[in-house]
């Protein structure tokens, strides 16, 4: 057993167990932010160490090995995984960075929502290390269970409670029929295991195609691929806005990498059939989203229906199919944490001092908190696909993959559906420049200044200079298909 | 007659789609909950009906369903906290009633 291989898990493992303990040890009305500040801290730190680990690409050159493997290969831990486990912890360290205080102020219990995280955060890291089908639900179920507690956090409103349930019954069920699907795949192979599933000729009979199929349906819904997303609007909206972030940003990029490992290590053959689909589902997500995300009057379901919209273009890269369109995916999952984070740190300001999250209760932020106001602007500019931020350098990466491809038209509706967008993001700004509020200043507490202005200058200097990005999603994309 | 393999998938699959009509009729969370660990355990006799009846080696099948019953459990017991607090918080547990989010 080669323990050093799965550091990363085992430390966020003892970081979730140390904010449980340390939620007993604190005495009862003492502040839990301390909690999270170590958090923050030993997550930050592992990101600048969890550098060291990739494998260069001269190592490959020479014929060395780019993955290590734990348990007899049914975990592995590659460029690809690594970058994805980087991706999901800089959203978490970001999400705790900005919700210090709203958790503070808003939910009853502190110290469980930090462990809850940090088991959320164990699941992302597994799924995107999964080489089989086992790993690969546990991975999933710890991660969707924590989220499910999570999104009904929030005691004070009805409407996070409703919101858990619609999670809970709609995942359970997309949980059976993946399970399900998972089942014939066995049944059809004798195996779970990736790597023997796309040597296996029996895939192609009758069970092997039909539990391929469910275990993309049990993805889809994850994805919330339109027609499978009815639950994400009603969880977005009330969801506790860190969790709402999470789940936008750790959840989808988590589902994206674990959906790409299974359709091209254990499925290409099954893909390369599925591809044209999936190159209509991905239009009809961008089309729908954004469409849908035009006539909202709360802002965090206008986000959900964006987000929709960009699982949309992220499947776009994945509909590519090659080294450049992976690359863009990865590209652009990491600035989408970027440009999420930005917008949800305002929006859970907003939601903390004014009880709401609709265009009423965000009228006039420019003058009450400016810094937030400047920092959404430019977040779901980036989210447009505007330049000189990085939504453009992403969006170019993606289109430029599929274009190259073939795929002249999903490029085109990509493009327009682009355009349709900057109409509601910029009445967001509308809102927040133009109609008057109450004029109050709100204090902003210094670490969500920080995750803003952090998550802000982030987006700018990646649209600037994408090459350090860009280079790394190279190595990784490039690891991954050797 | 034997019961084969056949058999064994046949009840999975009628299970599997009780299960999905239970979710799709019911308007009871906890009746939901129920036709979701139906279709769960639909799965379950998949998994060990394959192991049992195909030329695999390993158990990896009866492994799946230790840990398929597992999170299974851990999604009700979930489910019915979350029943809980909304019964708490509207003296019903309906799911036509909630419907506070629209849109």
């Amino acid at each position: 057993m080669n323990f050093e291989v799965i550091s990363t898990e085992i430390f966020i493992l003892v970081l979730g167990l140390f904010a449980i303990v340390m939620d007993l040890v604190l005495p009862k009305d003492e502040s839990r932010k301390s909690i999270g500040g170590v958090l923050i801290f030993a997550l930050t730190g592992w990101v600048a160490y969890m550098f060291t680990m990739y494998v260069p690409e001269s190592v490959i050159a020479d014929g060395g090995t780019a993955t290590r493997y734990f348990n007899d290969m049914l975990y592995i831990v590659d460029n690809y995984a690594i970058f994805f486990k980087q991706l999901f912890i800089v959203a978490t360290i970001f999400t705790m960075l900005f919700s210090l205080d709203y958790m503070q102020n808003v939910l009853r219990y502190k110290g469980e929502f930090y462990a809850l995280l940090m088991t959320a955060l164990l699941g992302m890291c597994v799924l995107a290390s999964a080489n089989d089908f086992l790993t690969a639900f546990i991975g999933l179920e710890l991660m969707t269970i924590s989220f499910y507690i999570l999104v009904g956090a929030r005691i004070s409103s009805n409407n996070s409670s409703e919101a858990a349930v619609k999670y809970l019954i709609v995942g359970s069920v997309s949980t059976a029929i993946m399970l399900y699907g998972i089942s014939l795949v066995y049944g059809a192979t004798g195996s779970i295991h990736f790597y023997d599933m796309f040597r296996n000729q029996h895939l192609f009979s009758a069970i092997g195609l039909a539990g391929a199929t469910m275990i993309m349906i049990g993805f889809f819904f994850k994805l919330s691929v339109i027609p499978f997303h009815m639950w994400a609007p009603d969880v977005y909206q009330g969801a506790p806005t860190p969790i709402t972030a999470m789940l936008a940003m750790g959840s989808k990029a988590a589902g994206i990498a674990v959906f790409m490992r299974v359709l091209y290590v254990a499925f290409p053959l099954i893909g390369f059939y599925w591809l044209p689909i999936l190159a209509v589902l991905s239009a009809i997500c961008m089309i729908g989203g954004n469409i849908m995300a035009i006539r909202q009057n709360d802002v965090k379901r206008m986000l959900a229906y964006s987000s929709i919209a960009q699982a949309g273009y992220m499947m776009v890269g994945i509909v590519a199919a090659d080294y450049p369109g992976m690359k863009a995916v990865m590209f652009y999952g990491m600035l989408y944490v970027f440009a999420n984070v930005g917008a949800f740190a305002a929006l859970s300001l907003v939601e903390q001092h004014r009880g709401g999250s609709d265009y009423k209760a965000i009228a006039g932020l420019a003058k009450s908190a400016p810094v937030m106001a400047a920092v959404m602007t430019i977040s779901l500019l980036s989210m447009a696909g505007i330049p000189p931020t990085a939504g453009f350098a992403g969006k170019l990466y993606l289109f430029t993959a599929v274009v190259n491809q073939g795929y002249l038209w999903l490029a085109f509706v990509g493009f327009i559906m682009s355009m349709i967008s900057v109409y509601y993001y910029l009445q967001v700004t509308k809102a927040m420049y133009l109609d008057e509020g109450d004029g109050e200043p709100i204090v902003i507490s210094g670490a969500a200044r920080a995750a803003a202005v952090i998550s802000v200058l982030a987006t700018i200097i990646f649209g600037v200079c994408p090459e350090p990005l860009a280079h790394l999603t190279n190595l990784a994309s490039f690891t991954f298909l050797q | 007659m034997s019961i084969g393999l056949y058999h064994c998938l046949l009840l999975a699959a009628i299970l599997f789609a009780i299960g999905l009509y239970g979710v799709l009729s019911k308007r009871n969370i906890i009746a939901i909950l129920m036709g979701v660990e139906l279709m769960l355990n639909a799965v379950n006799i998949n998994f060990v009906a394959f192991n049992r009846y195909t030329p695999v080696s390993d158990l990896t099948g009866q492994l799946m369903t230790v840990f398929a019953i597992t999170v299974g459990v851990a999604e009700v017991a979930i489910g019915i906290a979350l029943a809980y607090r909304i019964y708490n918080d509207r003296q019903t547990i309906n799911v036509d009633k909630l419907d506070n989010m629209k849109g």
